[in-house]
Protein backbone atom coordinates (compact mmCIF):
# COMPACT_ATOMS: atom_id res chain seq x y z
CA UNK A 1 0.00 0.00 0.00
CA UNK A 2 2.94 2.42 0.67
CA UNK A 3 4.33 1.69 -2.60
CA UNK A 4 1.11 2.19 -4.21
CA UNK A 5 0.56 5.48 -2.15
CA UNK A 6 4.48 6.63 -2.88
CA UNK A 7 4.35 6.10 -6.74
CA UNK A 8 1.05 8.13 -6.79
CA UNK A 9 2.81 10.73 -5.31
CA UNK A 10 5.88 10.66 -7.84
CA UNK A 11 3.15 9.78 -10.69
CA UNK A 12 4.97 11.29 -14.01
CA UNK A 13 3.16 14.42 -14.86
CA UNK A 14 2.69 13.24 -18.41
CA UNK A 15 0.02 10.49 -17.44
CA UNK A 16 -2.15 13.45 -16.19
CA UNK A 17 -1.50 15.49 -19.06
CA UNK A 18 -2.65 12.05 -21.01
CA UNK A 19 -5.68 12.30 -18.76
CA UNK A 20 -6.51 15.69 -19.62
CA UNK A 21 -5.79 15.19 -22.95
CA UNK A 22 -8.77 12.52 -22.84
CA UNK A 23 -10.62 14.33 -21.16
CA UNK A 24 -11.24 16.81 -23.65
CA UNK A 25 -10.75 14.55 -26.63
CA UNK A 26 -13.62 12.23 -25.99
CA UNK A 27 -16.27 14.45 -25.14
CA UNK A 28 -15.24 16.51 -28.46
CA UNK A 29 -15.17 13.39 -30.96
CA UNK A 30 -18.48 12.35 -29.39
CA UNK A 31 -20.15 15.91 -30.25
CA UNK A 32 -21.66 15.84 -26.96
CA UNK A 33 -21.94 19.19 -25.35
CA UNK A 34 -24.02 20.69 -21.68
CA UNK A 35 -27.54 20.55 -22.70
CA UNK A 36 -28.13 23.54 -20.37
CA UNK A 37 -26.54 26.25 -18.27
CA UNK A 38 -27.37 27.87 -14.82
CA UNK A 39 -25.86 31.59 -15.76
CA UNK A 40 -24.64 33.54 -12.71
CA UNK A 41 -26.07 37.31 -11.51
CA UNK A 42 -22.88 38.79 -13.57
CA UNK A 43 -24.12 37.63 -16.73
CA UNK A 44 -27.87 37.97 -16.45
CA UNK A 45 -27.14 41.91 -15.90
CA UNK A 46 -25.72 42.09 -19.28
CA UNK A 47 -28.62 40.18 -20.74
CA UNK A 48 -30.79 42.13 -19.24
CA UNK A 49 -29.41 45.71 -19.63
CA UNK A 50 -29.04 44.15 -23.06
CA UNK A 51 -32.48 43.07 -23.51
CA UNK A 52 -33.97 45.93 -21.81
CA UNK A 53 -32.54 48.56 -24.71
CA UNK A 54 -35.16 49.48 -27.63
CA UNK A 55 -34.87 48.54 -31.07
CA UNK A 56 -32.37 50.69 -32.75
CA UNK A 57 -30.59 51.91 -29.99
CA UNK A 58 -26.58 51.90 -30.19
CA UNK A 59 -23.95 50.27 -28.25
CA UNK A 60 -20.25 50.27 -28.68
CA UNK A 61 -18.80 46.57 -28.77
CA UNK A 62 -14.79 47.06 -28.06
CA UNK A 63 -13.62 43.33 -28.80
CA UNK A 64 -10.18 44.04 -27.61
CA UNK A 65 -8.94 40.51 -28.18
CA UNK A 66 -6.07 38.20 -30.25
CA UNK A 67 -6.16 34.77 -31.61
CA UNK A 68 -4.48 33.22 -28.23
CA UNK A 69 -7.93 33.83 -26.55
CA UNK A 70 -10.35 32.94 -29.33
CA UNK A 71 -11.87 29.76 -28.12
CA UNK A 72 -13.53 31.24 -24.52
CA UNK A 73 -13.95 35.37 -26.11
CA UNK A 74 -15.26 34.29 -29.78
CA UNK A 75 -18.33 32.34 -28.27
CA UNK A 76 -18.93 35.51 -26.18
CA UNK A 77 -18.76 37.67 -28.55
CA UNK A 78 -20.76 35.90 -30.92
CA UNK A 79 -23.67 35.51 -28.35
CA UNK A 80 -23.59 39.23 -27.29
CA UNK A 81 -23.94 39.82 -31.40
CA UNK A 82 -26.37 37.83 -31.94
CA UNK A 83 -28.76 39.27 -29.24
CA UNK A 84 -28.23 42.73 -30.50
CA UNK A 85 -28.57 41.50 -34.22
CA UNK A 86 -31.72 39.95 -33.12
CA UNK A 87 -33.21 42.53 -31.10
CA UNK A 88 -32.19 45.22 -33.44
CA UNK A 89 -29.46 47.08 -31.48
CA UNK A 90 -26.96 49.02 -33.47
CA UNK A 91 -23.60 48.15 -32.84
CA UNK A 92 -20.32 50.32 -33.43
CA UNK A 93 -17.25 47.85 -33.15
CA UNK A 94 -13.74 48.36 -32.86
CA UNK A 95 -10.53 46.64 -31.40
CA UNK A 96 -8.13 48.56 -29.19
CA UNK A 97 -5.59 45.07 -29.60
CA UNK A 98 -3.39 45.13 -32.04
CA UNK A 99 -4.28 41.62 -33.41
CA UNK A 100 -7.55 42.13 -32.69
CA UNK A 101 -8.51 43.13 -36.46
CA UNK A 102 -8.19 39.94 -37.86
CA UNK A 103 -10.50 37.90 -35.64
CA UNK A 104 -13.15 40.94 -35.30
CA UNK A 105 -14.14 40.74 -39.13
CA UNK A 106 -13.77 37.51 -39.63
CA UNK A 107 -16.65 37.20 -36.67
CA UNK A 108 -18.55 39.77 -38.10
CA UNK A 109 -18.51 38.43 -41.63
CA UNK A 110 -19.50 34.94 -40.25
CA UNK A 111 -22.66 36.70 -38.70
CA UNK A 112 -23.51 39.02 -41.26
CA UNK A 113 -23.39 35.37 -43.74
CA UNK A 114 -25.81 34.38 -41.30
CA UNK A 115 -28.31 37.25 -40.73
CA UNK A 116 -27.69 38.05 -44.80
CA UNK A 117 -31.27 36.17 -45.34
CA UNK A 118 -34.34 36.11 -43.31
CA UNK A 119 -34.97 33.23 -41.81
CA UNK A 120 -35.73 31.24 -38.33
CA UNK A 121 -33.63 31.11 -35.57
CA UNK A 122 -32.80 27.42 -34.23
CA UNK A 123 -35.22 28.74 -31.24
CA UNK A 124 -38.18 29.42 -33.57
CA UNK A 125 -37.90 33.06 -33.48
CA UNK A 126 -37.67 35.33 -36.69
CA UNK A 127 -33.76 35.60 -37.96
CA UNK A 128 -34.07 39.70 -39.45
CA UNK A 129 -31.84 40.90 -42.15
CA UNK A 130 -28.85 42.65 -40.58
CA UNK A 131 -26.60 45.06 -43.09
CA UNK A 132 -23.03 46.03 -42.89
CA UNK A 133 -22.98 49.81 -42.53
CA UNK A 134 -26.70 49.77 -40.77
CA UNK A 135 -26.67 47.25 -38.15
CA UNK A 136 -23.32 47.09 -37.39
CA UNK A 137 -19.70 48.68 -38.35
CA UNK A 138 -16.02 47.61 -37.79
CA UNK A 139 -13.96 50.78 -37.05
CA UNK A 140 -11.10 48.85 -36.84
CA UNK A 141 -7.60 49.39 -34.62
CA UNK A 142 -6.01 52.27 -33.25
CA UNK A 143 -2.67 52.63 -31.12
CA UNK A 144 -3.22 54.11 -28.07
CA UNK A 145 -5.57 52.48 -25.77
CA UNK A 146 -6.19 55.23 -22.89
CA UNK A 147 -6.20 58.12 -25.87
CA UNK A 148 -8.69 56.49 -27.87
CA UNK A 149 -11.32 55.72 -24.81
CA UNK A 150 -10.82 59.00 -24.21
CA UNK A 151 -11.28 60.69 -27.80
CA UNK A 152 -14.33 58.47 -28.21
CA UNK A 153 -15.85 60.60 -25.71
CA UNK A 154 -15.38 63.78 -27.75
CA UNK A 155 -15.58 62.75 -31.24
CA UNK A 156 -15.37 59.15 -32.47
CA UNK A 157 -14.06 60.71 -35.87
CA UNK A 158 -11.23 62.01 -33.96
CA UNK A 159 -9.74 58.46 -33.86
CA UNK A 160 -11.07 56.45 -36.29
CA UNK A 161 -12.25 59.17 -39.69
CA UNK A 162 -13.01 56.19 -41.64
CA UNK A 163 -13.87 52.48 -40.81
CA UNK A 164 -12.01 48.92 -41.20
CA UNK A 165 -12.41 49.13 -45.06
CA UNK A 166 -11.20 52.86 -45.16
CA UNK A 167 -14.71 54.03 -45.89
CA UNK A 168 -14.95 57.71 -44.61
CA UNK A 169 -17.15 58.11 -41.80
CA UNK A 170 -20.47 60.42 -42.84
CA UNK A 171 -20.79 63.49 -40.68
CA UNK A 172 -22.33 63.07 -37.52
CA UNK A 173 -25.97 63.87 -38.22
CA UNK A 174 -25.70 63.71 -42.01
CA UNK A 175 -28.15 62.18 -43.97
CA UNK A 176 -28.12 59.00 -43.99
CA UNK A 177 -29.18 57.88 -47.41
CA UNK A 178 -25.80 59.39 -48.80
CA UNK A 179 -23.53 57.14 -47.33
CA UNK A 180 -22.80 53.42 -46.87
CA UNK A 181 -22.64 53.61 -43.41
CA UNK A 182 -25.61 55.66 -41.83
CA UNK A 183 -25.63 54.34 -38.41
CA UNK A 184 -22.40 56.65 -38.33
CA UNK A 185 -24.72 59.70 -38.84
CA UNK A 186 -26.15 59.32 -35.70
CA UNK A 187 -22.84 58.66 -33.26
CA UNK A 188 -20.38 61.19 -32.52
CA UNK A 189 -19.26 60.20 -28.84
CA UNK A 190 -20.64 58.22 -25.78
CA UNK A 191 -24.17 60.33 -25.09
CA UNK A 192 -25.45 58.85 -28.08
CA UNK A 193 -24.55 55.43 -26.93
CA UNK A 194 -26.48 53.22 -24.22
CA UNK A 195 -23.26 51.22 -23.36
CA UNK A 196 -19.83 49.84 -24.36
CA UNK A 197 -19.50 46.09 -24.09
CA UNK A 198 -15.85 45.16 -24.08
CA UNK A 199 -14.58 41.92 -24.46
CA UNK A 200 -11.24 41.24 -23.83
CA UNK A 201 -8.29 38.88 -22.36
CA UNK A 202 -6.17 41.94 -21.12
CA UNK A 203 -6.32 44.78 -18.61
CA UNK A 204 -8.49 47.04 -21.08
CA UNK A 205 -11.82 46.33 -19.43
CA UNK A 206 -10.06 49.01 -16.52
CA UNK A 207 -9.06 51.64 -18.81
CA UNK A 208 -12.58 51.63 -19.97
CA UNK A 209 -13.77 51.63 -16.44
CA UNK A 210 -11.23 54.36 -15.71
CA UNK A 211 -11.57 56.69 -18.76
CA UNK A 212 -15.00 56.01 -20.01
CA UNK A 213 -17.02 55.52 -16.76
CA UNK A 214 -15.40 57.87 -14.44
CA UNK A 215 -14.51 60.88 -16.96
CA UNK A 216 -17.55 60.38 -19.11
CA UNK A 217 -19.98 58.60 -17.38
CA UNK A 218 -20.54 55.47 -19.75
CA UNK A 219 -22.07 52.44 -19.05
CA UNK A 220 -19.18 49.46 -19.43
CA UNK A 221 -20.10 45.83 -19.38
CA UNK A 222 -17.18 43.10 -19.31
CA UNK A 223 -16.35 39.93 -21.33
CA UNK A 224 -12.94 38.62 -20.00
CA UNK A 225 -11.01 35.72 -19.95
CA UNK A 226 -11.36 33.27 -16.79
CA UNK A 227 -8.31 34.36 -15.50
CA UNK A 228 -8.68 38.29 -15.41
CA UNK A 229 -12.37 38.10 -13.90
CA UNK A 230 -11.43 37.61 -10.03
CA UNK A 231 -9.42 40.89 -10.74
CA UNK A 232 -12.60 42.67 -12.85
CA UNK A 233 -15.28 41.39 -9.68
CA UNK A 234 -14.47 44.83 -7.28
CA UNK A 235 -15.57 46.50 -10.32
CA UNK A 236 -18.68 44.89 -10.58
CA UNK A 237 -19.42 45.41 -6.72
CA UNK A 238 -18.77 48.50 -6.69
CA UNK A 239 -21.08 49.21 -9.62
CA UNK A 240 -18.57 50.85 -12.19
CA UNK A 241 -19.29 47.78 -14.65
CA UNK A 242 -23.05 46.46 -14.89
CA UNK A 243 -22.12 42.87 -15.44
CA UNK A 244 -19.95 40.71 -16.31
CA UNK A 245 -19.09 37.42 -18.22
CA UNK A 246 -16.65 35.23 -16.98
CA UNK A 247 -14.73 32.84 -19.05
CA UNK A 248 -16.08 30.34 -21.18
CA UNK A 249 -18.66 29.54 -18.52
CA UNK A 250 -20.08 33.80 -19.26
CA UNK A 251 -19.88 32.41 -23.02
CA UNK A 252 -21.98 29.42 -22.36
CA UNK A 253 -24.16 31.63 -20.01
CA UNK A 254 -25.13 33.87 -22.29
CA UNK A 255 -25.89 31.21 -25.03
CA UNK A 256 -28.27 29.51 -22.60
CA UNK A 257 -30.28 32.62 -22.07
CA UNK A 258 -30.41 33.89 -25.85
CA UNK A 259 -31.47 30.03 -26.13
CA UNK A 260 -28.83 29.46 -28.29
CA UNK A 261 -26.49 26.66 -26.92
CA UNK A 262 -23.42 26.91 -29.47
CA UNK A 263 -19.40 26.02 -29.05
CA UNK A 264 -19.03 27.46 -25.40
CA UNK A 265 -21.87 25.40 -24.46
CA UNK A 266 -20.20 22.36 -26.57
CA UNK A 267 -17.03 23.68 -24.26
CA UNK A 268 -18.20 23.68 -20.96
CA UNK A 269 -18.53 19.31 -20.90
CA UNK A 270 -14.94 18.68 -21.45
CA UNK A 271 -14.59 21.77 -19.24
CA UNK A 272 -16.44 20.20 -16.40
CA UNK A 273 -14.73 16.84 -16.92
CA UNK A 274 -11.24 17.87 -16.81
CA UNK A 275 -12.18 20.35 -13.30
CA UNK A 276 -13.65 16.79 -11.55
CA UNK A 277 -10.49 15.03 -12.90
CA UNK A 278 -8.02 18.39 -11.42
CA UNK A 279 -10.14 18.16 -8.50
CA UNK A 280 -10.35 14.53 -8.01
CA UNK A 281 -6.25 14.50 -8.70
CA UNK A 282 -5.81 17.27 -5.81
CA UNK A 283 -7.93 15.39 -3.39
CA UNK A 284 -6.51 11.96 -3.59
CA UNK A 285 -3.12 13.38 -3.77
CA UNK A 286 -3.49 15.23 -0.12
CA UNK A 287 -5.12 12.20 0.92
CA UNK A 288 -1.88 10.04 -0.12
CA UNK A 289 0.67 12.93 0.70
CA UNK A 290 -0.63 12.97 4.70
CA UNK A 291 -0.92 8.64 4.98
CA UNK A 292 2.35 8.48 3.78
CA UNK A 293 3.97 11.07 5.92
CA UNK A 294 2.25 9.30 9.00
CA UNK A 295 3.29 6.34 8.13
CA UNK A 296 7.15 7.53 7.20
CA UNK A 297 7.06 9.67 10.64
CA UNK A 298 6.02 5.97 12.46
CA UNK A 299 8.23 3.16 10.32
CA UNK A 300 10.34 4.63 7.91
CA UNK A 301 7.33 3.56 5.23
CA UNK A 302 8.67 0.38 5.62
CA UNK A 303 5.66 -1.61 4.37
CA UNK B 1 24.62 24.57 -35.12
CA UNK B 2 23.40 21.52 -37.54
CA UNK B 3 19.30 21.61 -36.15
CA UNK B 4 19.35 25.14 -36.84
CA UNK B 5 19.88 25.07 -40.60
CA UNK B 6 17.55 21.93 -40.58
CA UNK B 7 14.99 24.35 -39.00
CA UNK B 8 15.48 27.01 -41.44
CA UNK B 9 15.40 24.77 -44.29
CA UNK B 10 11.98 23.49 -42.95
CA UNK B 11 10.86 26.92 -42.49
CA UNK B 12 11.74 27.73 -45.95
CA UNK B 13 10.55 24.79 -47.47
CA UNK B 14 7.41 25.28 -46.00
CA UNK B 15 6.95 29.02 -47.20
CA UNK B 16 7.80 27.79 -50.89
CA UNK B 17 5.45 25.51 -50.91
CA UNK B 18 2.81 27.26 -49.59
CA UNK B 19 3.35 30.46 -51.65
CA UNK B 20 3.07 28.02 -54.82
CA UNK B 21 0.22 25.73 -53.91
CA UNK B 22 -1.72 29.22 -52.91
CA UNK B 23 -2.45 29.59 -56.46
CA UNK B 24 -4.74 26.41 -56.94
CA UNK B 25 -7.92 25.51 -56.36
CA UNK B 26 -7.59 21.86 -54.10
CA UNK B 27 -11.43 20.53 -54.38
CA UNK B 28 -14.79 21.65 -54.01
CA UNK B 29 -17.06 21.05 -50.56
CA UNK B 30 -20.29 22.07 -52.52
CA UNK B 31 -22.01 24.33 -55.17
CA UNK B 32 -20.67 27.60 -54.09
CA UNK B 33 -17.96 26.50 -51.61
CA UNK B 34 -15.19 26.35 -53.20
CA UNK B 35 -12.35 25.64 -51.16
CA UNK B 36 -9.19 27.30 -51.87
CA UNK B 37 -5.75 25.89 -51.63
CA UNK B 38 -4.41 28.49 -49.33
CA UNK B 39 -6.80 27.86 -46.92
CA UNK B 40 -6.34 24.41 -46.98
CA UNK B 41 -3.06 24.85 -46.38
CA UNK B 42 -3.49 27.31 -43.54
CA UNK B 43 -5.42 25.08 -41.81
CA UNK B 44 -3.39 22.47 -42.03
CA UNK B 45 -0.41 24.20 -41.45
CA UNK B 46 -2.05 25.59 -38.10
CA UNK B 47 -3.15 22.12 -37.33
CA UNK B 48 0.35 20.85 -37.53
CA UNK B 49 2.34 23.65 -35.62
CA UNK B 50 -0.31 23.35 -32.74
CA UNK B 51 0.77 19.24 -32.81
CA UNK B 52 4.58 20.91 -33.05
CA UNK B 53 3.42 22.69 -30.04
CA UNK B 54 2.02 19.97 -28.18
CA UNK B 55 4.97 17.95 -28.50
CA UNK B 56 6.76 19.92 -25.46
CA UNK B 57 4.19 18.47 -23.07
CA UNK B 58 6.34 15.12 -23.67
CA UNK B 59 9.55 16.75 -23.57
CA UNK B 60 11.67 19.75 -25.56
CA UNK B 61 12.76 19.25 -28.96
CA UNK B 62 13.50 21.04 -32.25
CA UNK B 63 9.64 20.73 -33.60
CA UNK B 64 8.68 22.60 -30.77
CA UNK B 65 11.60 24.94 -31.48
CA UNK B 66 10.70 25.64 -34.99
CA UNK B 67 7.24 26.50 -33.97
CA UNK B 68 7.81 28.89 -31.15
CA UNK B 69 10.44 30.37 -33.20
CA UNK B 70 8.31 30.95 -35.80
CA UNK B 71 5.33 32.33 -33.38
CA UNK B 72 7.67 35.01 -32.05
CA UNK B 73 9.07 36.16 -35.48
CA UNK B 74 5.75 36.23 -37.31
CA UNK B 75 4.08 37.98 -34.14
CA UNK B 76 7.19 40.57 -34.29
CA UNK B 77 6.53 41.06 -37.97
CA UNK B 78 3.03 41.43 -37.77
CA UNK B 79 2.97 44.01 -34.88
CA UNK B 80 5.86 46.12 -36.45
CA UNK B 81 3.61 46.43 -39.65
CA UNK B 82 0.69 47.12 -37.74
CA UNK B 83 2.39 49.79 -35.60
CA UNK B 84 3.57 51.38 -38.43
CA UNK B 85 0.57 51.35 -40.44
CA UNK B 86 -1.59 52.53 -36.99
CA UNK B 87 0.65 54.68 -36.02
CA UNK B 88 3.92 56.01 -37.13
CA UNK B 89 2.44 56.80 -40.85
CA UNK B 90 -0.87 58.70 -40.08
CA UNK B 91 0.35 60.08 -36.66
CA UNK B 92 3.88 60.92 -38.12
CA UNK B 93 4.92 60.75 -41.62
CA UNK B 94 1.36 61.59 -43.45
CA UNK B 95 1.13 64.51 -41.17
CA UNK B 96 4.61 66.13 -41.59
CA UNK B 97 4.09 65.71 -45.18
CA UNK B 98 0.94 67.42 -44.81
CA UNK B 99 3.15 69.93 -43.46
CA UNK B 100 5.62 70.74 -45.46
CA UNK B 101 2.99 70.64 -48.36
CA UNK B 102 0.98 72.99 -46.88
CA UNK B 103 4.38 75.55 -46.89
CA UNK B 104 4.63 74.69 -50.03
CA UNK B 105 1.64 75.88 -51.09
CA UNK B 106 1.45 78.63 -49.53
CA UNK B 107 4.95 79.61 -50.41
CA UNK B 108 3.79 78.96 -54.37
CA UNK B 109 1.03 81.34 -53.64
CA UNK B 110 3.26 83.34 -51.96
CA UNK B 111 0.90 83.89 -48.59
CA UNK B 112 4.00 82.32 -46.71
CA UNK B 113 4.17 83.51 -43.48
CA UNK B 114 5.99 82.36 -40.25
CA UNK B 115 2.85 82.31 -37.83
CA UNK B 116 0.08 80.68 -40.61
CA UNK B 117 2.84 78.31 -42.27
CA UNK B 118 5.07 77.47 -39.03
CA UNK B 119 3.66 77.82 -35.46
CA UNK B 120 -0.23 76.95 -36.44
CA UNK B 121 0.74 74.02 -39.04
CA UNK B 122 0.17 71.22 -37.14
CA UNK B 123 1.79 68.63 -39.39
CA UNK B 124 4.97 70.25 -39.11
CA UNK B 125 5.05 70.28 -35.41
CA UNK B 126 4.11 66.28 -35.97
CA UNK B 127 8.37 66.10 -35.94
CA UNK B 128 8.58 67.33 -32.50
CA UNK B 129 6.65 63.78 -30.91
CA UNK B 130 9.16 62.32 -33.89
CA UNK B 131 12.16 63.16 -32.27
CA UNK B 132 11.30 62.23 -28.54
CA UNK B 133 10.45 58.85 -30.38
CA UNK B 134 13.75 58.48 -31.98
CA UNK B 135 15.21 59.25 -28.90
CA UNK B 136 14.25 56.04 -27.14
CA UNK B 137 16.37 53.90 -29.67
CA UNK B 138 19.62 55.88 -28.35
CA UNK B 139 18.46 53.27 -25.29
CA UNK B 140 20.88 50.95 -27.30
CA UNK B 141 23.70 52.91 -27.06
CA UNK B 142 25.19 52.62 -23.95
CA UNK B 143 26.97 56.02 -24.35
CA UNK B 144 23.90 58.03 -25.37
CA UNK B 145 21.16 55.89 -23.06
CA UNK B 146 20.77 59.58 -21.40
CA UNK B 147 18.76 60.93 -24.19
CA UNK B 148 16.01 58.38 -24.02
CA UNK B 149 15.07 59.53 -20.67
CA UNK B 150 13.74 62.91 -21.67
CA UNK B 151 10.94 60.73 -23.95
CA UNK B 152 10.39 58.12 -21.14
CA UNK B 153 9.92 60.90 -18.48
CA UNK B 154 7.71 62.52 -21.08
CA UNK B 155 5.38 59.43 -21.54
CA UNK B 156 4.98 58.58 -18.05
CA UNK B 157 4.80 62.00 -16.95
CA UNK B 158 1.64 62.53 -19.56
CA UNK B 159 0.07 58.64 -19.02
CA UNK B 160 0.14 59.64 -15.16
CA UNK B 161 -1.16 62.93 -15.55
CA UNK B 162 -4.28 61.02 -17.64
CA UNK B 163 -4.46 57.99 -15.16
CA UNK B 164 -4.43 59.43 -11.40
CA UNK B 165 -7.40 61.31 -10.98
CA UNK B 166 -9.83 58.52 -13.10
CA UNK B 167 -7.74 55.77 -11.49
CA UNK B 168 -7.74 56.49 -7.95
CA UNK B 169 -11.51 57.44 -8.30
CA UNK B 170 -12.26 54.10 -9.92
CA UNK B 171 -9.55 51.96 -7.90
CA UNK B 172 -9.29 53.35 -4.36
CA UNK B 173 -12.15 55.91 -3.58
CA UNK B 174 -15.01 53.74 -5.29
CA UNK B 175 -13.23 50.61 -3.53
CA UNK B 176 -13.44 52.21 -0.03
CA UNK B 177 -17.20 53.57 -0.54
CA UNK B 178 -17.90 49.99 -1.61
CA UNK B 179 -16.61 48.36 1.54
CA UNK B 180 -18.74 50.98 3.07
CA UNK B 181 -21.61 50.53 1.31
CA UNK B 182 -23.58 48.15 -1.46
CA UNK B 183 -23.04 51.15 -3.75
CA UNK B 184 -23.83 49.03 -6.87
CA UNK B 185 -27.70 48.64 -5.41
CA UNK B 186 -30.26 50.99 -6.65
CA UNK B 187 -30.25 52.71 -3.40
CA UNK B 188 -26.98 51.95 -1.84
CA UNK B 189 -27.15 50.35 1.65
CA UNK B 190 -24.05 49.62 4.57
CA UNK B 191 -22.42 46.74 4.12
CA UNK B 192 -22.44 46.08 7.31
CA UNK B 193 -26.25 45.87 7.63
CA UNK B 194 -27.83 44.18 11.08
CA UNK B 195 -31.49 43.83 9.45
CA UNK B 196 -29.88 41.35 7.30
CA UNK B 197 -29.24 39.06 10.34
CA UNK B 198 -32.81 39.84 11.60
CA UNK B 199 -34.11 38.69 8.33
CA UNK B 200 -31.84 35.25 7.95
CA UNK B 201 -33.39 34.62 11.87
CA UNK B 202 -36.61 35.12 11.00
CA UNK B 203 -36.58 33.16 7.60
CA UNK B 204 -33.96 31.10 7.51
CA UNK B 205 -32.94 30.64 4.37
CA UNK B 206 -29.56 29.74 2.17
CA UNK B 207 -29.52 33.24 0.47
CA UNK B 208 -30.67 34.84 3.55
CA UNK B 209 -27.31 33.57 5.67
CA UNK B 210 -24.77 34.38 2.61
CA UNK B 211 -26.55 37.91 2.36
CA UNK B 212 -26.28 38.58 5.97
CA UNK B 213 -22.08 37.33 6.09
CA UNK B 214 -20.95 39.10 3.17
CA UNK B 215 -20.98 42.50 4.36
CA UNK B 216 -19.09 41.43 7.55
CA UNK B 217 -17.34 38.75 6.17
CA UNK B 218 -16.18 41.93 3.72
CA UNK B 219 -15.11 43.87 6.58
CA UNK B 220 -13.32 41.57 8.19
CA UNK B 221 -11.06 39.70 4.96
CA UNK B 222 -9.84 43.96 4.66
CA UNK B 223 -9.10 44.37 8.23
CA UNK B 224 -7.19 41.03 8.49
CA UNK B 225 -5.37 41.27 5.22
CA UNK B 226 -4.35 44.94 5.55
CA UNK B 227 -3.03 43.72 8.76
CA UNK B 228 -0.93 41.15 7.63
CA UNK B 229 0.78 43.65 5.29
CA UNK B 230 1.89 45.98 8.58
CA UNK B 231 5.37 44.86 9.12
CA UNK B 232 6.56 47.37 10.88
CA UNK B 233 5.16 45.41 14.20
CA UNK B 234 6.42 41.79 14.83
CA UNK B 235 3.39 39.33 14.10
CA UNK B 236 2.78 37.96 17.45
CA UNK B 237 -0.39 38.12 19.94
CA UNK B 238 -4.00 39.56 18.64
CA UNK B 239 -1.46 41.28 16.24
CA UNK B 240 -0.26 37.69 14.92
CA UNK B 241 -3.44 36.45 15.24
CA UNK B 242 -5.27 39.42 13.14
CA UNK B 243 -2.70 38.91 10.32
CA UNK B 244 -2.97 34.82 10.22
CA UNK B 245 -6.97 34.83 9.30
CA UNK B 246 -5.42 38.03 6.90
CA UNK B 247 -3.30 34.72 5.54
CA UNK B 248 -6.57 32.69 5.58
CA UNK B 249 -8.08 34.91 3.41
CA UNK B 250 -5.32 35.80 1.03
CA UNK B 251 -5.14 31.97 0.41
CA UNK B 252 -8.88 31.61 -0.42
CA UNK B 253 -8.03 34.37 -3.29
CA UNK B 254 -5.19 32.80 -4.42
CA UNK B 255 -7.41 29.94 -4.83
CA UNK B 256 -9.81 31.24 -6.75
CA UNK B 257 -7.81 32.69 -9.31
CA UNK B 258 -5.77 29.59 -9.65
CA UNK B 259 -8.97 27.62 -9.97
CA UNK B 260 -9.82 30.77 -12.52
CA UNK B 261 -6.74 30.20 -14.77
CA UNK B 262 -7.38 26.38 -14.80
CA UNK B 263 -10.28 26.94 -16.54
CA UNK B 264 -8.81 29.30 -18.62
CA UNK B 265 -5.99 27.16 -19.95
CA UNK B 266 -8.18 24.37 -20.29
CA UNK B 267 -11.02 26.52 -22.25
CA UNK B 268 -7.70 27.18 -24.64
CA UNK B 269 -6.65 23.28 -24.74
CA UNK B 270 -10.20 22.58 -25.81
CA UNK B 271 -10.77 25.44 -28.43
CA UNK B 272 -7.41 23.79 -29.46
CA UNK B 273 -8.85 20.35 -29.94
CA UNK B 274 -11.81 21.49 -31.43
CA UNK B 275 -10.19 23.11 -34.05
CA UNK B 276 -8.12 20.22 -34.64
CA UNK B 277 -11.06 17.54 -34.77
CA UNK B 278 -14.05 19.74 -35.89
CA UNK B 279 -12.35 22.39 -38.38
CA UNK B 280 -9.41 20.22 -39.46
CA UNK B 281 -10.28 17.12 -39.46
CA UNK B 282 -13.92 16.20 -39.75
CA UNK B 283 -13.65 19.56 -42.13
CA UNK B 284 -10.88 18.95 -44.40
CA UNK B 285 -9.59 15.59 -43.76
CA UNK B 286 -12.52 13.26 -43.87
CA UNK B 287 -13.57 14.76 -47.07
CA UNK B 288 -10.68 14.21 -48.97
CA UNK B 289 -11.23 10.75 -48.26
CA UNK B 290 -15.01 10.60 -49.09
CA UNK B 291 -15.75 11.00 -45.23
CA UNK B 292 -17.30 13.51 -43.26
Amino acid sequence: MYKILNAFLKINRRWIFLLVLLGVLIPLVLGKGLTRSYPGDEVVKVYNFLNNLEEGDIIIASMDYDPATIPELNPMARAVLRHCFNKGIRVVSLTLHPAGPGVVITLIDELLREYSQPGVNPDGSVRPVRKYGEDIVFLGYKVGTAVNILALGEDVRLSWPQDYAGVELPAYGSDPTQTTLPLMCDVQNYSDVKCVVTISGTRIPEYWVAYGYQRYHVKVATGCTAVMFADFYPYLQTGQMIGLLPGMKGAADYEELINRPARAMVGMLPQSIVHLMIVGFIILGNIAFFIVRRWEKKGGGNR
Amino acid sequence: MKNKWLLFLIGLGMAVVVGFLSHFTFYTTGEDDTLQMHTWLGLTLAAILTLFIYTFLYKDNPLYKFAEHLLVGTSAGYYLVIYYHNSVKPNMIDQIVAGFQQIGHMRAEGTFNFVDSILTNAGIWAIVPGIFGFMILFRLSRKLSWLSRYSFGFYIGTAMGMYIPVGFQASIVEQIRGTIVHSAAVEPTPVFNLTYFGEFFSHPTWGGFVQAISGPLVIVGIFCTLMYFFFSKEHTGVFGAFSKVGIWFLMVGFGASFGATVMARISLLIGRMDFLINDWFRGLILPLFGGG
